[in-house]
């Protein structure tokens, strides 16, 4: 009776699982297919994994891959806010902010009213290591206090580390506004204003924000 | 009737941990790693300083954890957490200036125990490994007191963001992508800020954890460095047979007889970390990370000091190499140091070199460090209207000389130039410059600056460079005897002032006028 129980259970497998009870007796040596099966697992996470790490990887970098422009024009002031031949310290609000950037999204910058419409618009970043110029009218020097840099009231280098004048910002005068182009951290690779700013309308000014 | 109580607890307490310990199967293992035999020359208070870092990197896990509770990464938050911190949780001062302590001694004992390990020739075989993991550890822990430095969210931190977006706009070619990978944004803001959090409280933490296990482990695994002796050179042929032989001879179990020492360190350095913090307090914040304040002097953390001092002081067409590509050689040189220098003597005193280098970069980085803390290179923004001119420079001065002397605080020449031993000391100080140059010279370089100077022509009118060269003239050091051209007595024959009233002639030099000084000006 038992006998015969036993040999229905065998007759009922399926072709696969008879074929994996029947393996074992060729040996444990024997295990190709688990190696290749192994194998191909591997390779199917492998394959997984690049293709998650695409999106990652994007996500990471993508602060160096944002093709956007970050500059835009920007209203820093009446022109008769800047009295001829002096020069002011000004700020703006970055155009790419967040709110939670807080006052770290207010910029600096120093404003030199030649004559007229005449104007020269300095970041506030000294061209050797970006700590802040301050300015000083007596004896027209822009001063670094990190490490001792020099800049005469037109920008140009007059001593000290910095190997070139300060930065500056491209500027137009609409109406009876005093505007620059910014919206980036100067530096020796990234540019005060937009290489090829052009003017904005006065209409369209301040509509620029962080994803627009 | 109690002893048999404290049994009963005993057998209780025994079949507790067998419970656990057959489950877990820790505890052996455990055992057998604290009681593995070290060489008795090893148990050292010289073998210290490895495990204090341990400690102290725990010691900055726990407290890290704890400031998070309060703290917000938030640009516009964080510097108002900090001084909430500060000021309005309980014990948040001690917990803050426990953290920062903290980081600095331990920034302190990994570089001593990095000095120790190469001194000693624990980096050679079989040892290279953990050397070079150890490397790692100091960068990372370096890393880590940059980031913490940030996450003080005040003008320093802000402006050595600056600092470090403009030295990574000095790479070629990706320049401006290192700028914004670095901040995250087109400024130094809220995603700059996220970013150094992650840093600080995730990556470099993980990683930090995962290089000190390895070096721990490979510390077990290979046993610690034997004291050098000289002449026991290291062959990698029959290195491991000697330390088995020299363990087997006079090893000592690590617990307790040689672990006692660390922890003894271990607990006076926790205290001396708790010492400074109560005593000292917690750093900052300084002032708030607005950019629109720029009355402000940045500068780094005290571990960053000499790096300040090196950027300042190499000449500016140098710098850029230098600051992409020493740091290459340097951590390179660190790193294949064992396997260059794998085997052979041990002992410091057959190493010369070894010893001069250790001394020369610790003299350097000392003078750097200390340049850091005086930054003589900086002007003393404030120092035109806040340091006197000493009294003995107005005496007896005519007019013309005092104005000069006004032109000199107004024109803000003190920030940069020391009378007195008050004022900057980016130039020369002035008390004894007509010592060394002629009124020509000074007037020329007055104007046209030079040396490093700015040129003053465009700032000073005429009558303002007579009376500031004037009063320059006065300044003569210990009444010295002033500069003088000496083809003037050529060409004129009465030349300007050359001795002050009542000098005699000197011998030999007939030409030398005994007029009163500054003939013919008013």
């Amino acid at each position: 009776m038992s006998e015969h129980e036993d040999d229905h259970l065998t007759d009922n497998l399926s072709p696969e699982e008879s074929k994996l009870q029947s393996e074992p007796k060729s040996g444990p040596k024997d295990h190709s297919r688990r190696v290749f099966l192994f194998k191909l697992s591997l390779l199917v996470n492998g394959a997984v994994g690049v293709v998650l790490a695409v999106p990652i990887i994007g996500y990471l970098l993508g602060p160096i891959f944002q093709k956007k422009n970050y500059h835009s024009w920007i209203t820093l002031g009446n022109v008769n806010d800047f009295p001829e031949g002096e020069t002011r310290l000004a700020s703006y609000r970055n155009p790419s902010t967040t709110s939670w950037d807080g006052q770290t999204g207010n910029v600096p910058c120093w404003v030199r009213r030649v004559s007229g419409n005449q104007f020269q618009v300095f970041a506030i970043n000294c061209a050797h290591l970006g700590c802040p110029v301050r300015w000083f009218a007596q004896s027209k020097l822009f001063l670094c206090p990190c490490h001792g840099g020099a800049y005469y009231e037109d920008g140009e280098r007059a001593a000290g580390p910095p190997e070139r004048g300060l930065f500056e910002y491209k500027y137009r005068v609409a109406g009876a506004k005093l505007m620059i182009n910014a919206g980036e951290m100067p530096t020796l690779a990234t540019p005060a204003s937009a290489q090829n700013a052009n003017f904005v309308p006065l209409n369209k000014v301040g509509c620029a924000s962080w994803r627009s | 009737m109690a002893k048999l109580k404290e049994t009963g607890v005993k057998k209780v307490g025994l079949e507790l941990y067998h419970w656990f310990e057959f489950r877990l199967g820790l505890a052996k293992p455990a055992i057998e790693a604290a009681s593995h035999p070290v060489p008795a020359s090893s148990a050292s208070w010289w073998y210290v300083f490895g495990s204090a870092a341990t400690v102290l990197f725990m010691l900055q896990i726990m407290t890290g954890i704890l400031l998070a509770l309060v703290y917000t990464p938030s640009a516009s938050q964080a510097w108002n957490s900090l001084q909430f911190l500060n000021h309005n949780v309980a014990l948040g001062w001690f917990l803050r200036a426990l953290h920062g302590w903290g980081s600095d001694f331990m920034v302190a004992i990994v570089l001593i125990h990095l000095v120790q390990v190469f001194m000693f020739g624990a980096y050679k075989f079989p040892r290279e490994l953990t050397w070079i993991i150890g490397v790692f550890l100091l960068l990372l822990t370096l890393g880590m007191a940059f980031t913490g430095q940030v996450l003080r969210f005040d003008q320093d931190a802000y402006w050595g963001l600056g600092i470090g977006a403009s030295i990574m706009s000095r790479v070629p070619i990706i320049g401006a992508p290192l700028v914004h990978f670095l901040l995250g944004a087109p400024i130094i803001g809220s995603a700059t800020l996220s970013r150094f959090f992650t840093l600080h409280v995730f990556v470099i933490p993980g990683l930090l954890l995962a290089g000190v296990a390895l070096h721990v482990l490979m510390v077990l695994r290979l046993g610690i460095n034997e004291w050098p002796m000289p002449g026991r050179i290291v062959r990698k042929s029959t290195y491991e047979a000697e330390y088995h032989k020299l363990n087997e001879e006079n090893g000592i179990p690590f617990v307790p007889d040689a672990a006692w020492k660390d922890a003894i360190f271990a607990a006076a350095i926790v205290l001396a970390v708790m010492a400074c913090a109560f005593f000292f307090g917690p750093f900052g914040p300084s002032g708030q990370p607005d950019p629109t304040i720029i009355q402000t002097t940045p500068a780094p953390d005290a571990p960053f000091f000499w790096i300040f001092a090196l950027l300042s002081l190499l000449p500016p067409d140098m710098e850029t190499p230098i600051i992409l590509i020493a740091p290459v050689v340097v951590i390179g040189a660190m790193l294949l140091l064992p396997l260059v220098a794998g085997e052979g003597e041990k002992h410091w005193s057959r190493r010369p070199l070894a010893v001069l280098m250790v001394s020369v970069i610790a003299v350097s980085i000392g003078i750097l460090t200390r340049l850091g803390f005086t930054t003589p290179w900086s002007p003393v923004m404030s120092a035109w209207t806040s340091d006197a001119i000493p009294p003995k420079y107005l005496h007896e001065r005519t007019p013309l000389e005092r104005q000069g002397a006004l032109v000199f605080q107004n024109k803000q020449c003190r920030n940069c130039h020391e009378v007195g031993g008050e004022g900057g000391q980016r130039g020369p100080a002035l008390d004894a410059v007509s010592t060394r140059l002629t009124e020509d010279q000074l007037v020329r370089q007055v104007l046209q600056g030079g040396g490093n100077m700015p040129a003053y022509g465009n700032a000073l009118n005429p009558s303002e460079t007579t009376a500031l060269v004037a009063f320059l003239e006065t300044l003569r050091g210990n009444e010295l005897r002033p500069a003088q051209d000496a083809s003037r007595a050529i060409t004129n024959p009465t030349p300007p002032g050359t001795t002050f009233p009542g000098e005699k002639l000197p011998p030999g030099q007939p030409h030398l006028s005994n007029k009163p000084r500054n003939p013919g000006k008013p």
